[in-house]
C-alpha cells in the first residue's frame, strides 16, 4: 500500500460509505420482521429501492476514488482486550470500490429479476429479506478495513448462503445442501480464523494498513512444527487460503458449491457465481503482499486454482443438470482467477473476477429463465428435456448466447479480454510454473467453450423434447421484469471487458492501472508483441475449437453424443460421479466421525468407563452401608447401650493407655 | 450510594419474597407467582444499579461490606465485587426473572415450594459471587446445591431421582476437597479473608495440593472432562427453569472459582498445571462435541454442547493472558445467555408436545415460523457466528490461547467446526424438511415466553456488536489477577 | 453430719437405677420415669456439692435442673400421649421406624 501517497486519505466518518451497506441491511430487517404481515404482496419495494440507492452511492464513491480519495475510518471499536483492538470500520480504495460497484449493480439487477422469478412463492418476503441481508454482509466484507470484520462478512455471507440454499427447506436435498455448504465453509473458516490469530501473534495488529508495512518483519521468521521449519508467511498465507478455498469452493473444499444449486436460481447467480464465491479471490488480492512473500504460497494458489479449474471443467462436460454445469463452470473460472493470482497477476485476477461476475450471472439468470419456463416439469433443470427453445424464448436465447460467447473468450466479449490477460501474464510470469499454468489454461479454455455450448445447443437447438414432462404446457418467454435485467446484464457481459483492453490491442488497460495502486501489477516489459499476438490467437482458437466440437456433436451429428460414454465408460462414470469426491469424503470424514461419536464417546467412554467408575464407588458405599445399617435398630435402649460402651472404651483408653 | 449496603440488599432482598410467599395461602397460585416475579425483577433492578455505580478506574474490590460474624474462628461477613464478579450478579438476577417467567405455566404442582426454592437459589447464587470470605463462600456454594437438588428432584422428569443423586454426589464430592483446603489455609494463616490471603506463599507441594483440592471442586462444577457426566443427566431431567439455572449460573461457578481463587491464590501451581488443564479442556471441547452428534434427546444434546463450550472457557482462563481471560469471562456470560435461551426454547416446545426426542419433531419452520427464527438466532450464537455474542467470546479465547500455545488454539478451533455440525444438524432435523404430524396446530408463544426470550435476542446482538459494554468492566480486575503471573515471571 | 460420700453413693445408685431402666425397659412411660430418676440423681449430687463446698452455684444449677425435669416430663409425656393416640402403641420395639 505504499502507493497510497498519491491519494488523499479521509479518516473521518463519511455518510455515503456508511449507507452503502446499511441501507440494504435496514431494508432487510424491516422486510424480515414486518414483511409477512404488512406487505406480503410487495416485499421487494424496500430492498430494491435500498439496493438502487446503494448502487448510486457506490458510483459516487467510485468517482471520489477516481479523483484520488480514499476512505479509511472506524465506526466504533468493536472488540478490545489487552493489546487487541478491532473496530467495525470501512476502507474504500480502488479494490473495494470496484467490488462495491460490481456487487451493488448485480445485486440490484438480480433483486429486480427475482421479483418475477420468485413471484407466488410462500416465502416471497423471506427471500428478499435474506438476499438483502446477504448484500449487506457482502458489502461489509468488501469494505472491511481489518481482518476480523472481513471474517464477519465472510461468515455472514456464509449464513445467508445457508439460509438461501435451504430456502425451500422442506426439500431434504435443499436442507442437506445448505448444511453441507455451511459446514464445509466452516472447515475453511477454521483455517482462516487461525490465520487471523497468527497475523495478530506475529504482527500485533489486524488492520490492513498496518499489516502490509509490517510484513517485512516476517521475512526470515520460521516456526518449528515437528521437525520442520515452516516459513511463517507461507503458514499464514496457507491458513488464510484455507478460508478462500472454502468460500471460493476450491479443491479440496469444493464439493458444496454444486450442491448449493438447490437454492433458487437468482441466489445461484448472485451468491454462488458473482459475489460470495469470489470473496476468496478478493481476500488473496487484498493480502497479495503476504502471498508474494512466499514462493510456496504463490505456487499453492496457482496449483490449487489450476487443479480445481481442470477438474471442474471435466465434470461439467458430463452433467445434465443445467445449473450444475454452470456451477462447475463457476468452479473452473474461480480456479482461473486463482491461477492469475498464483502467477502474480492479481489485478488481472480481479479483472477476470469483475467480468466473470457479469457473464456468469447472465448465464445463470438465462438458465433461470429457462427453468422458469419449464417449471411445470418434475426436474426443470434437466437439459435432456429442453431443446428447440430458440423459438419459444428469443430473448433468453440471445442473452445465453452472449454469456456463452463471453465465457468462451470470443474476441469482443468481456471474457476474452480478461482470460487473455490471464494467459498472457501466466506465460510471461516470473514464476517458473507460469508456462505450465498457461498450458492448463488453454486446455481448460477448450473445455469451457465446449461444455457451455453443449448446454446451449442442447437447450436451444433441435426439437423440443419436454412435451411429456410439461404435461402439455408450452414453454414461454419470461416476463419483462426478468428479461429487462437480463438485457442490462448482457450489456455488462459484453462491455465490462472493454474497461481493461490491454495495450497490445491498443487499449489503455485502465482497469488494471486503477487497481495497480492497491494490488500491484507486473508489467509485461520487454515482451515481443508478436509473441503476444500469437498467444492471443491460440487462446481464441481454443475457444472456437470448443464451440466447434460442441456444434459438431450436439447439432450436426447427435449420434456422436453417446460415443464418449460408451467408448470410455470408466472415465465417463468417474467424471459423472464428480471424481467420487462426495463418496470419498463421506467415507473419510463423515463415517469415522459418527463411528467415533457413537461408539467411543457415547457407548464406551461415557457409559462404561466414566459412569461405571462413579457408579462403582457408589456401589461400594452401598454395600458397606448395608452392613452398618444392621446396627441401626431404631430402639432407644440399644443406642444407650452403645453410648455406654463408648464411654467405657473411652475411659479404658483414658485411664490405661494414656 | 456508598452509604447504602447495596450488595447486602441485592443478596438478601429475595428473603422478602420468600417470607411473603411463606405467608401466602398455597391455593393462591397467581399471587405467589406475582410475588416471585416482582421480587426477582426488583432484585434485577438493584443489580443494574450496581452496574451503574461501578467505578471503572478501580481495579480492586468495590461496594465492600465487612462486619463481624463468626469471630471465634475469625470468619467475617465480608462482601465485595470487582470486575470479574460484577457481571455475574445481574446475570444471576436476570436468570431468576427468566426462570420465574418460564415456569409460569409449566410448573403446576407444589407451586409455592417451587418459587421458594427459586428465590432461595437466587440468594445462594449471588452469595457465591459476592463473598470474599472463604467460609462464607463455601457456605453459599453448598447452599446452592439444596434448592437445585429439590428443583430437579421434585419437578424433574421421569428419571429425576437418579439424576439428582448423581448431581449431588458429584458436586458434593468435589466441594469436600475444597472444604479441606479452606480449613488447611485457615489453620496456616488464621483467616478466611480472601484479600488477606493474596500474595501468600506456600511450599511448592502444599500449593499444588491446595490447587488440586480447589480444582476438583471447580472442575466438577464446570464440568470439565472427565467429571462431566452428571451434567447431561441433570439437564435432561431438570424442569426448564432448573436447566436454565444450571446452564446460566451453576456451571459458571466453576469458572468463576477458577478465576477468583486458583489463579490469584496459587499462581505457581497454576503455571505448573496450566498445560494439564488446557489438555483436558481441548478433550472436553472435541469429546463433548462428538458426543453431541449422536444424541437423540434435545436437552441432552444442548447439555453436551454446554460441556463443549465450557471447555472453551477453561481454555481461555488458563491461557493466562488478558485476551484469553477476558474472552473466558465474556464467554461465561454469553454461554449463560445463549444456552439458557436454548433451554427455554426447548422448554417451549416441550410444554406443547411433551417430547424431548429429536425424531419427534421436523418441519417446525413451516408450522411455527416465529419460534424457528428465535431458535435460529440462538443456534447461530451458539456456533459463534460473527455479530452474535458467541463469536466475540470464542474469538478472544482462541486468540488468547494462540498467544500461549498455537497447538491448543488449533485443536480448540476444531470445536467450532464440530459445533456447527451438531447444531445445524439439530436445526435441520427439528425445523426443516416435511413437517412431522406432531407439530401441527401448536399454540403460539405466550406472553411469558416472549418476555423471557426477546431480551435474550437483544443481548445476543448487543454483546455481539458492542462487547465493550461488558469488556470494559473487566479491564482493571483482569489485569490485577494476571499481575501475579507477571511478577512470578509466567507467560 | 452425714458424710459427703453417702450423697455420692445415693446419687450413683439412683443414676444406675435410671440407667438400667432406660437400657432394659421398653415401655415409653417407664423410660421417661427412668430418665427422671437419673435427673434426680444429678439434683442430689449438685445440692450435696453445693452444701459441702459452701458455693451457691450448685443450688442455682439445681433450680435449673428441676425446671428442666418438669419441662421434660411435661413435653415427654404429652408426646407419649400423642403417640399413643395416633398409633395405639407404647412399646419402643413397635415404633422403631428409624431402623436402618
Amino acid at each position: 500500500m505504499g502507493a497510497f501517497q498519491e491519494f488523499e486519505i479521509v479518516r473521518s466518518f463519511s455518510l455515503p460509505v456508511f449507507l452503502v451497506p446499511f441501507l440494504p441491511f435496514i431494508a432487510s430487517i424491516i422486510t424480515l420482521i414486518f414483511g409477512k404481515r404488512y406487505f406480503p404482496e410487495r416485499p421487494y419495494i424496500l430492498p430494491v429501492s435500498a439496493l438502487f440507492l446503494s448502487f448510486i452511492l457506490s458510483l459516487y464513491l467510485l468517482f471520489e476514488v477516481l479523483s484520488g480519495k480514499i476512505y479509511q475510518f472506524d465506526l466504533f471499536t468493536w472488540i478490545s482486550a489487552g493489546n487487541l483492538k478491532v473496530g467495525l470500520g470501512f476502507l474504500v480504495d480502488p479494490l473495494s470500490v470496484m467490488m462495491l460497484c460490481m456487487v451493488t449493480s448485480l445485486s440490484f439487477l438480480i433483486h429486480v429479476y427475482s421479483i418475477g422469478y420468485m413471484k407466488g412463492d410462500p416465502g416471497y418476503y423471506r427471500f428478499f429479506a435474506y438476499i438483502s441481508l446477504f448484500t449487506f454482509f457482502m458489502l461489509m466484507l468488501v469494505l472491511s478495513n481489518n481482518l476480523v470484520q472481513l471474517y464477519l462478512g465472510w461468515e455472514g455471507v456464509g449464513l445467508c448462503s445457508y439460509l438461501l440454499i435451504g430456502f425451500w427447506y422442506e426439500k431434504k436435498r435443499a436442507s442437506d445442501a445448505a448444511k453441507k455448504a455451511f459446514i464445509i465453509n466452516r472447515v475453511g473458516d477454521f483455517g482462516f480464523a487461525l490465520g487471523i490469530f497468527a497475523v495478530f501473534y506475529y504482527l500485533g495488529t489486524l488492520y490492513y494498513d498496518e499489516i502490509i508495512p509490517k510484513l517485512s518483519v516476517l521475512k526470515d521468521v520460521y516456526l518449528g512444527i515437528g521437525s520442520y521449519e515452516v516459513h511463517v508467511p507461507f503458514l499464514i498465507a496457507f491458513l488464510l487460503f484455507c478460508g478462500a478455498m472454502g468460500k471460493s469452493a476450491q479443491f479440496p473444499l469444493h464439493t458444496w458449491l454444486p450442491d448449493a444449486m438447490e437454492g433458487p436460481t437468482p441466489v445461484s447467480a448472485l451468491i454462488h457465481a458473482a459475489t460470495m464465491v469470489t470473496a476468496g479471490v478478493f481476500m488473496v488480492a487484498r493480502l497479495h503482499a503476504l502471498f508474494e512473500m512466499s514462493e510456496y504460497a504463490m505456487a499453492m494458489v496457482a496449483f490449487v486454482g489450476a487443479f480445481t479449474s481442470f477438474m471442474a471443467a471435466t465434470i461439467a462436460i458430463t452433467q445434465f443438470d443445467i445449473k450444475r454445469v454452470i456451477a462447475y463452470s463457476t468452479l473452473s473460472q474461480l480456479g482461473y482467477m486463482f491461477m492469475a493470482c498464483g502467477v502474480g497477476a492479481f489485478a488481472v485476477g480481479m479483472f477476470h473476477l469483475f467480468t466473470h461476475a457479469y457473464f456468469k450471472a447472465l448465464l445463470f439468470l438465462s438458465a433461470g429463465s429457462i427453468i422458469h419456463a419449464l417449471h411445470h416439469a418434475v426436474d426443470p433443470n434437466d437439459i435432456r428435456i429442453m431443446g428447440g427453445l430458440r423459438k419459444y424464448m428469443p430473448i433468453t436465447f440471445v442473452t445465453f448466447l452472449i454469456a456463452g460467447l463471453a465465457i468462451s473468450g470470443v474476441p469482443g466479449f468481456a471474457g476474452f479480454f480478461s482470460k487473455d490477460e490471464i494467459l498472457a501474464h501466466a506465460f510471461f510470469s516470473k514464476y517458473p510454473w507460469g508456462k505450465f499454468i498457461w498450458l492448463i489454461g488453454i486446455i481448460i479454455a477448450v473445455m469451457t467453450a465446449f461444455y457451455t455450448f453443449r448446454v446451449f445447443f442442447k437447450a436451444f437447438f433441435g426439437e423440443f423434447r419436454g412435451r411429456e414432462a410439461l404435461h402439455g404446457h408450452e414453454p414461454h418467454e419470461s416476463p419483462k421484469v426478468m428479461t429487462i435485467p437480463l438485457i442490462i446484464i448482457s450489456i455488462g457481459a459484453i462491455f465490462s471487458g472493454w474497461l481493461g483492453i490491454p495495450e497490445v490491442l491498443g487499449g489503455g488497460a485502465h482497469f488494471q492501472k486503477f487497481l495497480e495502486k492497491v494490488v500491484g501489477h507486473p508489467e509485461l516489459v520487454g515482451v515481443d508483441h508478436t509473441v503476444e499476438y500469437f498467444l492471443m490467437a491460440i487462446s481464441v482458437l481454443a475457444g472456437i475449437l470448443g464451440i466447434g466440437f460442441a456444434y459438431l456433436i450436439y447439432v450436426k451429428k447427435p449420434a456422436l453424443e453417446t460415443l464418449g460414454p460408451s467408448k470410455f465408460p470408466r472415465i465417463y462414470r468417474f467424471l459423472y460421479r464428480k471424481w467420487y469426491f462426495d463418496e470419498l469424503y463421506h467415507y473419510l470424514f463423515v463415517v469415522p466421525t459418527f463411528w467415533l461419536s457413537r461408539t467411543v464417546v457415547n457407548l464406551i467412554l461415557d457409559t462404561f468407563i466414566i459412569d461405571h467408575t462413579v457408579n462403582g464407588s457408589a456401589r461400594t458405599t452401598e454395600t458397606s452401608a448395608n452392613l452398618l445399617r444392621k446396627v441401626h435398630t431404631g430402639l432407644i435402649n440399644h443406642y444407650i447401650w452403645f453410648i455406654l460402651f463408648g464411654i467405657i472404651i473411652y475411659l479404658i483408653y483414658y485411664i490405661y493407655i494414656r | 450510594m456508598s452509604s447504602l449496603p447495596l450488595l447486602s440488599l441485592i443478596l438478601w432482598f429475595p428473603l422478602v419474597g420468600i417470607l411473603s410467599i411463606l405467608f401466602t395461602p398455597r391455593n393462591r397460585e397467581n399471587l405467589i407467582k406475582t410475588i416471585a416475579l416482582v421480587t426477582a425483577i426488583v432484585d434485577f433492578l438493584f443489580s443494574l444499579c450496581l452496574l451503574l455505580n461501578f467505578d471503572f478506574q478501580n481495579s480492586g474490590f468495590q461496594f465492600v461490606e465487612k462486619s463481624e460474624w463468626l469471630s471465634i474462628i475469625n470468619s467475617s461477613y465480608y462482601l465485595g465485587v470487582d470486575g470479574v464478579s460484577i457481571l455475574f450478579i445481574p446475570l444471576s438476577t436476570l436468570v431468576t426473572v427468566l426462570c420465574v417467567l418460564i415456569s409460569w405455566d409449566s410448573i403446576t404442582e407444589k407451586v409455592k415450594e417451587f418459587y421458594l426454592a427459586l428465590l432461595f437459589t437466587n440468594i445462594a447464587m449471588i452469595g457465591v459471587f459476592v463473598s470474599l470470605d472463604l467460609l462464607l463462600f463455601y457456605i453459599f456454594w453448598e447452599a446452592l446445591l439444596i434448592p437445585m437438588y429439590l428443583i430437579i428432584g421434585i419437578w424433574g422428569g421421569p428419571r429425576r431421582i437418579y439424576s439428582t443423586i448423581k448431581f449431588f454426589l458429584y458436586t458434593f464430592f468435589g466441594s469436600i476437597f475444597m472444604l479441606v483446603a479452606i480449613i488447611y489455609i485457615f489453620l496456616q494463616y488464621g483467616t478466611f479473608e480472601y484479600t488477606a490471603l493474596l500474595g501468600k506463599n506456600y511450599p511448592t507441594h502444599i500449593e499444588r495440593f491446595l490447587f488440586l483440592a480447589f480444582l476438583i471442586a471447580f472442575a466438577v462444577k464446570v464440568p470439565m472432562w472427565p467429571v462431566h457426566t452428571w451434567l447431561p443427566d441433570a439437564h435432561t431431567e431438570a424442569p426448564t427453569a432448573g436447566s436454565v439455572i444450571l446452564a446460566g449460573i451453576l456451571i459458571k461457578l466453576g469458572g468463576y472459582g477458577m478465576i477468583r481463587f486458583l489463579l490469584p491464590l496459587f499462581p505457581n501451581a497454576t503455571l505448573y498445571f496450566a498445560n494439564l488443564i488446557l489438555i483436558l479442556s481441548v478433550i472436553a471441547i472435541i469429546y463433548a462435541g462428538l458426543a453431541c452428534l449422536w444424541q437423540s434427546d434435545l436437552k441432552r444434546l444442548i447439555a453436551y454442547s454446554s460441556v463443549s463450550h465450557m471447555g472453551f472457557i477453561t481454555l481461555g482462563i488458563f491461557s493466562l493472558n488478558p485476551i484469553g481471560l477476558k474472552g473466558a469471562i465474556l464467554q461465561m456470560i454469553n454461554h449463560g445467555i445463549v444456552t439458557g435461551a436454548l433451554f427455554m426454547c426447548v422448554g417451549v416446545i416441550y410444554d406443547r408436545t411433551h417430547s424431548r426426542a429429536i425424531s419427534h419433531y421436523g418441519g417446525l419452520a413451516t408450522t411455527f415460523p416465529f419460534y424457528a427464527g428465535l431458535f435460529m438466532i440462538f443456534t447461530l450464537a451458539s456456533i459463534g457466528l460473527p455479530g452474535t455474542n458467541g463469536f466475540v467470546g470464542e474469538f478472544l479465547i482462541l486468540q488468547g490461547v494462540f498467544l500461549r500455545d498455537k497447538l491448543f488454539s488449533a485443536l480448540g478451533a476444531t470445536g467450532v467446526i464440530i459445533g456447527a455440525c451438531y447444531m445445524l444438524w439439530l436445526y435441520q432435523r427439528v425445523f426443516f424438511e416435511k413437517p412431522s404430524p406432531n407439530v401441527f396446530n401448536l399454540p403460539p408463544l405466550k406472553w411469558n415466553e416472549l418476555i423471557a426470550l426477546l431480551p435474550m435476542v437483544i443481548l445476543v446482538f448487543l454483546i455481539g456488536l458492542y462487547p465493550s459494554l461488558l469488556l470494559d468492566f473487566m479491564k482493571g480486575s483482569v489485569f490485577m489477577i494476571l499481575n501475579h503471573f507477571m511478577n512470578i515471571g509466567g507467560s | 453430719m452425714i458424710p459427703f460420700e453417702y450423697y455420692v453413693y445415693l446419687s450413683l445408685l439412683l443414676f444406675c437405677i435410671g440407667l438400667v431402666g432406660v437400657m432394659l425397659r421398653r415401655n415409653l412411660i417407664i423410660l421417661l420415669v427412668s430418665l427422671e430418676i437419673m435427673m434426680n440423681a444429678l439434683i442430689v449430687l449438685f445440692s450435696a456439692i453445693s452444701r459441702y463446698s459452701n458455693d451457691t452455684t450448685g443450688y442455682v444449677v439445681v433450680f435449673f435442673l428441676i425446671a428442666l425435669a418438669a419441662a421434660e416430663a411435661g413435653v415427654g409425656l404429652s408426646l407419649v400421649v400423642l403417640l399413643y393416640r395416633s398409633l395405639k402403641k407404647i412399646y419402643t420395639e413397635d415404633i422403631n421406624y428409624y431402623r436402618g
